[in-house]
């Protein structure tokens, strides 16, 4: 049997049990068949992926550690001669002329392109509703969100139209759709992997992730993503590490030792009580593997949400200026002026939601508002982040629900900005602080995937892989499939 | 009313970096638009970008030079506003911490006494792109080449108060700025562009007047005459009883004057914050004490060496000192010469004018300083008279030759042979007797007719020195 997954497929590709050929044609089929409604992919790449399929199977390719397997890279990473939306309208005709590094180095692992993913537009949203292409579904309950922004490529995933697509991580972009669609998010520390070429949104908290199926193909993606860019002065000055090679031996008291903190300020109101259970079992689960558990305070943490929706839209609305209708993207026909090319091309352009945090952003940045709002969310920030220091210095990771609830009903939170900031209520924190994180399946309440987050120490990607790793090998949510869906290749 | 001007200038370097500020481009002027711009400068979406060392280094050069603090922590931050030829919508500049702060200069208007002007702070920032507004027919043109080119920008304090100080300031910048080797400061492309800040006060008030903010200046001249203008203006309203509006303006040199920028023109919240895609600027001690070391000489320091170890007048030490490039040529043809007050006064004389009638830099000089050097050499030696001197450089300035090729060729070596003059004395004596009986009933003027006999009879090559000596024992 073949396994859907990085790992799986590596060894059925060195195996000739499949070429990369017949895994690219069932990755396609399964977009004809389930794209339509689910409505992950804004660009398809049919053609150029059979291409790079043959060309790896006949050994004319790169051969990298992923050679011949096709992934999908959320919108918002600039792909050399393919669309790159990032969700919006301003950006419908953009045909960027390089690739972002993480495309480059994915592309030298031996990867191919076979679809750029839906999102919120410019990353901003919890749903994927917000995106000009219209709202991803999640392919548990298609009258449900997958959750967002990288929306389209977790339920790509989740529903085995890939085996695995990038995403991006600003408040809980990555984690939060992909505990909503039972699939493995993994958020690296802020400056693990470059952002050159991916769409601005918030750059002091953007960071690029990715969308699996397990911990471990997590850290195969992040053996290539990981390491220094030239191109990029807030990425880290150290080299990436061989990650997936620090899963392996795993015991059965894998986790000896590990000190493991769960963050009470998350267990209060506000979390479904089914979820809390769950929460519960995981960490039953956890001890079992040897790690000790124990509740830690982190006192700032319920500031999180608020000093994010100050900087984040603050950065977003200088961030977005260059949308200007003058260089690339929409430009409105008919301006008689200057301000009208600006006002027309920007209003036509952004969606309701990118409009309404541009608006906030200008607004905390303005002079007699900047000390007020700005500085003291910066402030508020380094407390934050001190809080997590120190809860570090007692533990090893931190643990807690990445939601408060399973997957909620598409329309249910869009007219309501609020509720729908409050859905990334538990993912906001680590963001803010660039911490390492990932979220893995951990259960399932009314038939719908709910996940488990762990956070570790700036830069300690391997620790918190290996500690997500050690879960998945205990237990077989993350094997689970949505109602109607099977794992490709096993009906055969 | 006896008003006083107060002026405050921001200077604008364009740093002589080989790529810009933030990106990987070349800034070559004069190149066809949009040729030296990368995806960086264009502001394409997921572009970022990375401070030039290079750039960092002579903005902390320019602060070790001015006495300024060089900061070991500084920060970019974004300045928000949108123009067609600002492509990210925001200018990354410094606001809150900029890399230099306080210093100072030496500003000498001529016939005043020098005075110390502070500034305020000099920051890095990138420059914006341009708008041709002529270029296309029915569209304004974007061009992109200076965009991200890297300026410093030199605040001095509201301390200068008239026209001719402002101008001596922004000079005196300029020396620095090419002295230590930061800019090239070449003003018709732009390197140096001054706005200038001006106010008019009660003389002897402590509080400073409403304040115009003149735009865009980009010579010395042009800052001169656009504060005489504005200066007028400001006082006519002033005794006028009216007030002067705090505005931003900008002179049209045509017509000699200034007026207010366009609304359009001028944004006026920035909506300023630290740049989060640039971590703090943080230079390590050991960097700036090693630029420390690789300063040149300054100009003040060098002028009072001139002063002092040449003899040197203030105002002959001050020209030499007007570049870096000008002072090495000094020294070089002093010492090839041996006589530094000689070379002094060539430098300051015929090659100056030379140079200036040419329209060249001391650099791209047609006589070389050791050329130079070799025909002041003749000169001391007695070989060659000054008046022959001047034909000899004027020949080697056309391309001729050396000094010695040109003497020989011409004939022109100076005749103190004893002998020979004699014969030419007392022949000169022979047939002049009625000169020769004037001066001996005590018209002793006509002695300099005598020099100017034979000076004609050898074409100007006899030594002076020898010629007077003979006449004088004869006569």
């Amino acid at each position: 049997m073949i396994e859907f997954s990085l790992a799986g497929l590596r060894r059925a590709l060195d195996g000739g049990e499949i070429s990369s050929r017949e895994l690219t044609e069932a990755c396609l089929r399964r977009i004809e068949e389930r794209n339509p409604a689910l409505n992950a992919f804004v660009t398809l790449c049919g053609e150029s992926a059979l291409k790079e399929a043959s060309r790896a199977d006949s050994g004319k390719a790169a051969d990298g550690p992923l050679a011949g397997i096709p992934i999908a890279h959320k919108d918002i990473f600039c792909t050399r001669g393919v669309r790159t939306t990032a969700g919006s309208r301003i950006l419908d005709n953009f045909v960027p002329p390089y690739d972002a590094t993480v495309v480059e180095r994915l592309a030298q692992a031996g990867t191919f392109l076979i679809g750029k993913t839906n999102m919120d537009e410019f990353a901003m949203g919890s749903s994927s509703e917000t995106s000009y292409y219209g709202p991803v579904l999640n392919p548990w309950d298609l009258s449900r969100s997958p959750g967002g922004s990288s929306g389209g490529s977790a339920a790509a995933v989740a529903a085995g139209l890939v085996p695995a697509a990038t995403g991006t991580d600003t408040g809980g972009s990555v984690r939060q759709p992909a505990a909503l669609c039972g699939i493995t998010g993994f958020r690296p520390s802020y400056g693990r992997v470059s952002r050159y070429g991916m769409i601005a949104f918030a750059s002091s908290l953007d960071q690029a992730g990715s969308l699996t199926r397990t911990a471990e193909d997590a850290a195969l993606l992040l053996d290539s993503m990981a390491g220094h860019d030239p191109r990029d002065s807030t990425c880290a000055q150290r080299p990436g590490e061989r990650y997936s090679a620090a899963l392996s031996p795993m015991s059965a008291r894998a986790l000896e030792g590990v000190r493991i903190g769960v963050v009470k300020e998350f267990m209060g109101e506000g979390l479904d009580p089914r979820c809390r259970q769950v929460f519960s079992d995981n960490m039953a689960t956890l001890r079992g593997l040897g790690a000790a558990v124990s509740e830690v305070s982190l006192p700032r943490l319920p500031l999180s949400v608020a000093v994010y929706y100050v900087v984040a839209p603050a950065e977003c609305s200088s961030n977005l200026a260059r949308f200007d209708g003058v260089r690339f993207g929409l430009r409105e026909s008919g301006a008689d002026s200057l301000e009208a090319l600006y006002t027309q091309s920007r209003g036509a352009g952004f969606g309701e939601e990118v409009r309404r945090r541009i608006l906030v952003g200008g607004w905390v940045l303005s002079k007699g508002y900047f000390d007020a709002y700005y500085l003291k969310a910066q402030r508020a920030r380094r407390l934050l982040a001190n809080d997590f220091a120190r809860a570090f210095e007692s533990v090893d990771m931190l643990a807690g629900p990445t939601t408060p609830a399973p997957a909620f009903a598409v329309g249910e939170k869009i007219n309501d900005p609020i509720q729908m900031y409050l859905n990334d209520v538990y993912t906001i924190g680590a963001a803010l602080a660039g911490l390492p994180c990932i979220s893995v399946p951990a259960g399932s309440v009314d038939g719908l995937p709910v996940g488990l987050q762990l956070m570790g120490r700036p830069f300690a990607e391997a620790e918190v892989l290996r500690c997500a790793h050690a879960y998945q090998l205990e237990t077989n949510w993350h094997r689970l499939w949505p109602p109607g869906t099977t794992a490709p290749f096993d009906a055969g | 009313m006896n008003l006083e001007a107060v002026i405050g200038l921001e200077i604008h370097v364009q740093l002589a970096t080989r790529s810009k500020m933030f990106s990987g481009a070349p800034t070559v002027f004069g190149a066809a638009p949009n040729t030296q711009a990368c995806l960086v400068d264009l502001g394409f979406p997921g572009t970022l970008p990375v401070a030039n060392r290079e750039a960092v280094a002579m903005a902390a050069r320019f602060g070790l030079a001015t006495g300024g603090r060089v900061a070991e922590h500084s920060v970019f931050a974004r300045k928000n506003y949108f123009y067609p030829d600002l492509p990210k919508g925001y200018q990354i500049s410094q606001y809150e911490l900029p890399i230099v702060s306080g210093g100072a200069v030496e500003v000498a208007v001529p016939g005043h006494a020098p005075r110390t002007i502070e500034l305020t702070r000099a920051h890095l920032e990138e420059d914006a792109g341009k708008s041709l507004h002529d270029a296309l027919p029915n569209a304004t043109g974007v061009d992109l080449n200076r965009a991200g080119a890297p300026l410093l920008e030199i605040v001095t304090e509201p301390q200068l108060h008239s026209p001719e100080e402002a101008g001596a300031c922004m000079r005196s910048i300029h020396q620095m700025v090419t002295w230590i080797g930061i800019s090239d400061g070449a003003m018709q492309e732009g390197s140096m562009r001054c706005d200038a800040n001006i106010s008019l006060r009660k003389r002897g008030d402590p509080n400073l007047g409403t304040r115009t903010e003149i735009k865009n200046l980009n010579s010395f001249r042009f800052v001169e005459r656009a504060l005489r203008c504005e200066i007028r203006r400001q006082g006519e309203v002033l005794r006028g009883g009216g007030a002067v509006a705090q505005e931003t303006r900008l002179y049209d040199s045509r017509m000699d004057a200034t007026r207010p920028m366009r609304d359009k023109e001028e944004a006026n919240d920035y909506r300023y914050f630290p740049d989060p895609d640039l971590p703090p600027l943080v230079l390590e001690s050991g960097f700036v004490e090693e630029l420390r070391h690789t300063l040149p000489e300054l100009p003040g320091a060098r002028q009072d060496r001139f002063e002092a170890d040449y003899g040197l007048s203030a105002e002959d030490a001050r020209r030499l000192c007007e570049s870096r490039a000008t002072a090495d040529y000094f020294e070089a043809a002093g010492r090839a010469c041996g006589d530094m007050v000689l070379a002094a006064r060539w430098v300051t004389g015929d090659l100056a004018a030379a140079l200036n009638r040419d329209a060249l830099d001391i650099g791209a000089s047609r006589v070389g300083a050791g050329e130079l050097g070799a025909l002041l050499a003749r000169l001391r030696e007695g070989v060659l008279s000054g008046k022959l001197g001047k034909e000899v450089f004027q020949a080697m300035w056309s391309g001729e030759g050396g000094a010695d090729d040109i003497i020989a060729a011409r004939g022109l070596k100076q005749i103190s042979d004893t002998s020979t003059l004699e014969g030419i004395v007392d022949d000169i004596l022979a047939s002049h007797s009625d000169q020769v009986s004037q001066y001996r009933e005590g018209n002793t003027r006509v002695f300099g007719f005598f020099v100017g006999q034979v000076m004609r009879a050898t074409k100007g090559r006899a030594n002076p020195a020898i010629v007077n000596e003979l006449l004088r024992e004869r006569l």
